[in-house]
């Protein structure tokens, strides 16, 4: 998915036109992006059914394989999400609990899919405001629709940064792990393994 | 304990007896190199596809529509096949009260329109499927009724705004000038007198009830560069589609030439 997204920049100029005062021009500059309003409608029309499809897809297999149990935020997630803040900012020395995911992945994890749903009924809301009216009233209206779809779709952006910041700091084994899916953990008696 | 549950999973796949057990740390790095040469395969093909639409052919120029990546323009088309099935006449566009009408209409361009308004001389041609052209003087189209319509006036480029437009439906003129076989047809080609901007609709949206020949902006005769004598105000599509100082109407079943389609923009650009 992030594969598509990363290349998926000249959506943004669609935005770009509305927010032309937010995005400064040096911004399009660098992404080489200036007037091609059409070339990004395009692409997007096109990305949009892969991110639909992909979302649908993930979340069949969440459900299916029962992953989601290990997604979906507890009562006691919220409490606990702040402690790994703290202390992947090392400002608190002692890791919280870490089971497949631990309490902030389990926020962050479903707040994208949350995101995601967003993204596909504010996007339809704005493709479609006559045909799919109600979507529309449903956003707030048209333009709020809009405000919303571009709101999540830096918040993507926040999330793509964190994540793979995370990832790196998190190290080698680490992402060995996400891509077979196995980690290897050699223990040694009296060990405290800690994870990222 | 990870270490033991790896085990065990293998396990479970029953390997051939003829072979000889693999230590652990051989299944580790076969399970690796299998899952990473998955995972290279997968990125490389994601990269690769990128780069083949990226670099795929534009279109051939003189078409209809032009100046966008052929699978582009075709996944364009795709995608509206798949979204005019939700399309209906029941759904209208939302309208507002008319003090909500933006008293500053905004105006983006003068494509089509920029010589001077001959007003007196000016008629609105319509081309019917038997070759006569009919003209109809702007005083024939008032004495038709007039339907006033306030409502969100949207553009590709963003932005939006409330407007107030008034003039005749285009379903009651096609009535009243008898030209119910000529919708009959898919497409309508409306063009300016100068032939400069021209659009192409097609028919369900332009028989849409909202669809309007306008002649009055806030209760006022448009103004010059807001499309007088007469424009298109076609609520169901993005203002790229709304002409202004419409010169000639025709019909066809074959899309009629459309000035933004032409530039890579979807050439139905429906909402």
């Amino acid at each position: 998915m992030f594969i598509y997204w990363a290349n998926d920049e000249y959506s943004i100029t669609i935005f770009g036109h509305t927010f032309v005062r937010f995005f400064p021009d040096w911004y399009y500059n660098l992404l080489h992006i200036p007037s091609r309003l059409a070339e990004g409608m395009a692409f997007h029309f096109l990305f949009m059914w892969f991110f639909t499809l992909n979302g649908i897809f993930y979340i069949l297999y969440t459900i299916i394989s029962g992953e989601w149990r290990e997604l979906v935020p507890q009562k006691k997630s919220f409490k606990e999400a702040w402690l790994v803040v703290l202390h992947d900012l090392h400002i608190r020395k002692m890791a919280p609990p870490q089971n497949k995911y631990n309490a902030a992945q389990r926020i962050a994890y479903t707040a994208i899919i949350v995101m995601g749903i967003g993204s596909v009924i504010t996007g339809l809301a704005i493709y479609k405001p006559v045909q799919f009216y109600y979507l529309t009233w449903i956003c707030g209206g048209y333009h709020f629709a809009r405000i919303i779809h571009f709101a999540l779709t830096l918040g993507y952006v926040f999330f793509f940064v964190i994540h793979v910041v995370q990832v790196i700091l998190a190290g080698w084994d680490n992402f060995r792990s996400v891509v077979s899916g196995f980690e290897v953990v050699n223990e040694e008696p009296k060990t405290v393994v800690e994870n990222e | 304990m990870k270490n033991q549950k790896l085990l065990w999973k293998m396990s479970n796949r029953a390997p051939k007896k003829t072979r000889k057990e693999l230590s652990v740390d051989q299944k580790i790095s076969r399970r690796n190199f299998i899952s990473f040469t998955v995972f290279g395969a997968l990125g490389l093909s994601a990269y690769g596809g990128w780069r083949w639409l990226y670099n795929s052919p534009m279109e051939p120029a003189g078409g209809i529509t032009g100046d966008t990546r052929v699978p582009l323009r075709r996944a364009l088309n795709k995608t509206e096949l798949a979204f005019r099935k939700v399309f209906s006449n029941n759904h209208l566009v939302k309208t507002y009260p008319k003090e909500m009408a933006a008293k500053n209409v905004r105006h983006n361009t003068d494509i089509g329109s920029k010589s001077k308004l001959d007003a007196a001389a000016w008629r609105l041609q319509v081309r019917k499927i038997s070759g006569e052209i009919m003209a109809i003087s702007i005083d024939e189209i008032k004495s038709l009724p007039k339907f006033d319509i306030v409502y969100d006036f949207k553009c590709v480029e963003g932005w939006d705004q409330i407007q107030h437009w008034g003039g005749v439906r285009f379903v009651d003129f096609i009535k009243h000038f008898g030209l119910e076989a000529e919708t009959k047809l898919d497409y309508v080609g409306l063009e300016t007198p100068d032939k400069q901007y021209y659009v192409g609709l097609d028919m369900p949206s332009a028989m849409h009830p909202q669809t309007l020949l306008a002649y009055e902006m806030n209760e006022q005769p448009i103004p010059v560069r807001h499309g007088a004598p007469l424009r298109l105000i076609i609520p169901v599509k993005y203002g790229i589609k709304n002409l202004k100082r419409i010169g000639s109407i025709s019909f066809s079943n074959k899309r009629p030439h459309d000035y933004w389609a032409e530039q890579g923009y979807d050439y139905y650009s429906g909402l």
